[in-house]
């Protein structure tokens, strides 16, 4: 009884200590004082070399925090407890947070190089006239497959999933609206239609589709694909580049008949305060060599055109991951189409899963 | 004097059941009646009700959820009575109790790379010329792995009952001339019927809502009722609906635990019957 006490107690006052520590250290790094610059973005999604370049231009302090999720970071921005200076939502989550407040738009007039940023990348239907964002890298939903097992010319469109020689091999990433999206773009569809009678055409279509379904999985998706699991997988263009960068033998095909184009974008939640360290951020990456170095060290597809410009050939002529324009111009954004919309997306993918042939 | 000092001793208690086993109970049964425009309405009760996905998704849960259990009881009765004539048997115990310290989503994880198509079951079938088979995301590899980690739970119940069994009687039963297989099904079985029980109980109720492990082991081709609620709370945000559902497993629960509680009753007057002769 005795040790057992002693243990406990040990236990409550390592506890305590530790406290004591990590509130010691918050302190030391103080976010109060003015110099600082409170970073809230996914985890890996910024090259460190250029925090560095800008602590040492600007002599701001740069805090870096991550989040692993859309709904996670709206949830912290709510709560409100620290001030986030400046974030990286998605598109639908941009549109979320302007609905509820919680967005300050941006003071164009300090901000230098904008115009650098592709124009078909500006003033999208979840941010007319990019009022509260400015586009931080861009991608698309797309299909990878393994030239161990699958020839290119076999699956450059939708519809060649549905290829009976594909049996069990096609792995799907568990959303909703990104597997009816691309059954709806089959179909000639836009992946933004509210009408039921093409969502459910898109379903019923996708239940012929379940024999060739491996799984329907979320990240580890990259996993399987890297160890050669499944020959097929459909996902988004920034999980496919880390794929494909760990293994040779995979390739990512955007359907020329038109996808998903979605965004990453800095935006400044209302619990911003530091903002002359926001708008030196945000001229800093603008600039076009910052943005290549980013592009370089993240992998994704950069918004910015003169930063692609500098970017080596074979990353800019890459059709993968920069498709040609004219299959650009087919991409559908997502709009936030309300709870009931949603929810008859997610009730008939729910039917879909369940689907066995 | 006396009754006041009980009384005070029944508080934490009390706030722990209210806050945590009743408040949330009723919070769910409350939200339940409401919809998306958050009217109240038992419009979700009837969405599930007339929904053949719904109907259809609990009876994939049951059915799982009684194949894993009739595996674990088919596995762990051996188990244990096993154990139980063993020398050491605290210390195998212990082995069998140890995999519940780790996490759950380890132990899948693990799986995952025993079960790929590169893992080393299919080395090995590669090995003796089978040739590498499909093993994850299938009924076998969901089954396989829950029963692998519920069996714990089944087999601690039955130990415990088999090991408080009298070993006169046991002697005894030898002694009027029973075979050992007599043994076993004329006195162990009945006189462990309430470990049994216990260890239905502790596995059944789980494995209806088992969620991950459709998903990571499953590869979401297994779809029960606890990956409905997960959905509509996280995506859909319909937690009307996922409520609903969430009602619907608990009524099911104290169904499984009133029909589990019936053998208790049973077995009393058996015991009672016997000890009067």
């Amino acid at each position: 009884m005795k040790k057992l006490m002693s243990f406990f107690i040990a236990i409550v006052a390592a506890c305590l200590l530790l406290t004591v520590g990590i509130k010691r250290l918050e302190s030391a790094q103080g976010d109060s004082s003015a110099k600082t610059l409170n970073l809230f973005n996914w985890g890996d999604y910024i090259d460190p070399a250029l925090i560095k370049k800008f602590e040492k231009e600007t002599g701001y302090q740069v805090n870096y925090e991550t989040f692993d999720s859309n709904e996670a970071m709206l949830t912290k921005i709510q709560q409100g407890g620290t001030s986030y200076d400046l974030a990286v939502p998605s598109d639908y989550t941009i549109e979320k947070m302007k609905k509820e407040h919680l967005l300050l738009p941006l003071d164009k007039k300090q901000i230098k190089g904008l115009g650098n940023i592709d124009p078909s990348f500006m003033n999208k239907s979840f941010d007319p006239d990019n009022r509260y964002s400015i586009p931080y890298f861009w991608g698309t939903l797309g299909i990878i497959y393994n030239d161990k097992f699958v020839k290119a010319d076999q699956i450059q469109h939708w519809r060649d999933l549905w290829n009976p020689e594909f049996a069990h091999s096609i792995m799907l990433v568990d959303s909703a609206r990104d597997i009816l999206g691309f059954s709806l773009v089959k179909n000639g569809d836009s992946m933004n239609t509210r009408s039921r009678a093409q969502v459910t055409r898109a379903k019923d279509d996708l239940d012929k589709l379940a024999p060739n379904v491996k799984a329907i999985v979320a990240d580890e998706i990259k996993m399987y694909m890297i160890q050669n699991e499944a020959k097929i997988a459909v996902t988004w263009s920034g999980e496919a580049s880390e794929m494909l960068s760990n293994n040779s033998h995979l390739h990512y095909v955007v359907p020329t008949e038109g996808s998903n184009l979605w965004f990453d974008n800095l935006v400044i939640p209302k619990t911003a305060k530091h903002f002359k360290a926001i708008y030196a951020f945000l001229n800093f990456m603008l600039r076009p060599e910052n943005a290549k170095q980013n592009a370089l060290y993240v992998g994704y597809a950069t918004p910015n055109d003169k930063a692609k410009a500098l970017l080596p050939k074979d990353v800019r002529n890459d059709k993968q991951f920069y498709p040609p324009t004219d299959t650009i111009g087919k991409l559908q954004v997502y709009e936030d189409l309300g709870l009931k919309t949603v929810g008859m997306y997610n009730d008939l993918f729910l039917e879909f899963k369940m689907h066995r042939s | 004097m006396n009754t006041t000092a009980k009384r005070i001793y029944y508080i934490p208690y009390m706030l722990w059941i209210l806050l945590f086993v009743i408040a949330p109970v009723a919070l769910i049964v409350y939200q339940s009646f409401f919809n998306l425009d958050h009217q109240a309405t038992i419009q979700n009760y009837v969405t599930y009700l007339t929904s053949s996905t719904y109907l259809r998704m609990t009876l994939n849960s049951f059915w799982y959820a009684f194949l894993i259990t009739l595996f674990t009881v088919l596995i762990s009765y051996p188990a244990a009575l096993f154990l139980n004539q063993l020398k050491h048997k605290d210390f195998w115990l212990l082995l069998i109790i140890l995999p519940t310290w780790i996490n759950l989503l380890l132990k899948a994880y693990a799986f995952i790379g025993i079960f790929a198509q590169n893992g080393s079951v299919n080395q090995f079938l590669g090995f003796i010329g089978i040739g590498p088979k499909q093993i994850l995301f299938t009924d076998f590899s969901f089954i396989f792995v829950a029963t692998y980690i519920e069996i714990p739970f089944m087999i601690l119940p039955i130990y415990n009952a088999i090991a408080e069994i009298d070993p006169a009687l046991l002697t005894a039963s030898r002694d009027l001339g029973a075979t050992n297989w007599q043994t076993l099904i004329r006195v162990i079985l009945p006189l462990t019927r309430k470990g049994i029980t216990a260890g239905v109980q502790a596995v059944f109720i789980p494995s209806l809502s088992l969620f991950m492990l459709t998903r990571l082991i499953g590869g979401n081709r297994v779809i029960t009722l606890g990956t409905a609620i997960e959905e509509h709370f996280l995506t859909t945000m319909n937690w009307g609906m996922g409520s609903t559902i969430g009602v619907v497993l608990i009524i099911m629960m104290f169904i499984s635990m009133a029909l589990t509680g019936e053998h208790k009753r049973k077995r009393k007057e058996i015991d009672t019957g016997a000890t009067k002769e």
